[in-house]
């Protein structure tokens, strides 16, 4: 069978994978965000306990397998009565999991911001949310945005362990297919090329673009 | 569901040789990661320009993919070419592949440490440049780039659970046959996890004191 003969076959069937991926990779990318700004202004909190529950969470998290996680939430959790239908499940542990990572390059960006832009916000009488809000969490977006675009990646590369929980990702589809065609080289290969080109052309791009956004519109260009 | 205090020692010996079997892969895939990567690394400074571009591109691209897949793809088609790779051996080959991509990252930071005047010594000393690179210019890259070499261990420790989708006999795999023999799911899963917990902590504490300390040795930090 020659190449073109295969993705006329198989081809939309990787397609279908493809965008069940984006999704998964879309939904992860926006509850890591949020789990990241959540546990990375926990982690910096004046409470001493506030502190160490974020510091358990992110230790948790980045301390052990992402497949790991992927397993206990998928069948783990419904033995105490929380079933999570399996497409959530994907996307919730890809999330949580680079929420911890992230959560350590927020606290770091925030940190970076100078000190005399928290006293100038304090001698403007501000009050903590908004000077967080309004000064610091801009100032530390431009900072944190290089070391997001790497995580995003990794978002995309993590989804691909949904397919262990029989999520209908590209990972999954390829499988699938490779099992019952044996066509290894070309479907695993195919695969391998649409992941990279979705970080290539569609991740890459996307932070490399919202740095600049960001950068202009905080006067740093 | 509750916890069963007896199932979770009857299962605790299998799982603690199973990570045994774990931390084997961990320093396996490393050690063919850190031969792997300086290849890598050296490759991209030939003079070739289209060699440089090659491995370039291949270093990305083995980077921005997922591992699992890498995983079947070794497993899966080296036997289309005639090779039939154990799961073993196709596990270590695409872990210490992935895990060579980012450590070459690592140390071409190292050897561009190296100070240009090091090269025109060697050149005016009429060192070959295989020569050069063992006896003047390595020994100075590869303590520079150790720092940066740990965290890569913690993840490729953490990474390799994948393995068990091959059928690597590791801790996850234990794990999955015990739950499939049992039908117990709860105990052997979060056994997984406290276990990497209890390994990976630990190596991340000490990969970071060891960084610290080498890199006030070597004079990176004041």
């Amino acid at each position: 069978m020659s190449y073109s003969d295969f993705l006329v076959i198989h081809g939309p069937r990787l397609l279908g994978g493809t965008w069940i991926t984006v999704q998964q990779t879309v939904l992860a990318a926006v509850l890591a965000v949020l789990i990241a700004l959540l546990f990375g202004l926990l982690k910096i909190s004046p409470l001493r306990p506030v502190r160490a529950l974020a510091s358990v969470y992110i230790e948790v998290f980045r301390g052990t397998s992402l497949l790991v996680q992927l397993y206990w939430i998928f069948f783990v959790l419904p033995l105490f009565g929380i079933t999570i239908d399996k497409f959530t499940a994907g996307f919730v542990a890809v999330g949580l999991n680079l929420g911890a990572y992230g959560a350590e390059v927020v606290r770091g960006a925030i940190q970076s911001v100078p000190r005399g832009q928290w006293e100038a916000a304090l001698a403007l009488n501000l009050s903590p949310a908004r000077r967080m809000w309004r000064i610091i969490l801009p100032q530390a977006l431009v900072n944190m945005l290089p070391a997001w675009g790497n995580l995003m990646i990794e978002v995309l590369k993590g989804t691909a362990l949904v397919a262990m929980i029989s999520v209908a990702d590209l990972m999954f589809e390829a499988r699938q297919i490779n099992g019952s065609t044996y066509l290894s080289a070309q479907v695993f290969g195919t695969a391998l090329v649409i992941y990279y080109l979705l970080g290539r052309l569609g991740v890459t791009p996307l932070m490399r673009w919202l740095e600049k956004t960001v950068a202009r519109r905080m006067g740093r260009v | 569901m509750e916890w069963k205090w007896d199932f979770t020692l009857q299962i605790l010996p299998r799982l603690i040789e199973a990570t045994g079997a774990t931390l084997m892969a961990a320093a396996f895939g490393y050690l063919i990661a850190m031969v792997l990567g300086l290849g890598l690394a050296l490759a991209q400074r030939t003079p070739y320009g289209a060699l440089t571009r090659v491995v370039r591109e291949g270093v990305e691209f083995i980077r921005s993919t997922p591992l699992i897949l890498q995983i079947f793809f070794v497993f899966y088609v080296a036997p289309q070419f005639g090779v039939t790779l154990s799961p073993w051996v196709a596990g270590m080959l695409a872990i210490g592949l992935h895990y060579a991509a980012y450590l070459s990252e690592v140390y071409r930071g190292g050897l561009e440490s190296v100070d240009r005047g090091q090269w025109e010594a060697a050149t005016s000393l009429n060192l070959g440049t295989a020569h050069a690179y063992r006896r003047i210019i390595l020994p100075q890259a590869l303590p520079n780039a150790i720092p940066g070499m740990g965290n890569y261990l913690v993840g490729i420790l953490k990474d390799t659970p994948m393995l068990s989708v091959i059928g690597v006999g590791e801790l996850m795999h234990t794990a999955n046959a015990i739950g499939a023999e049992t039908y117990r799911f709860l105990e052997p899963f979060t056994l997984v996890g406290l276990i990497f917990l209890t390994i990976s902590l630990p190596l991340a504490e000490l990969v970071r004191r060891a960084e610290t300390r080498l890199r006030r040795k070597l004079g990176l930090v004041k």
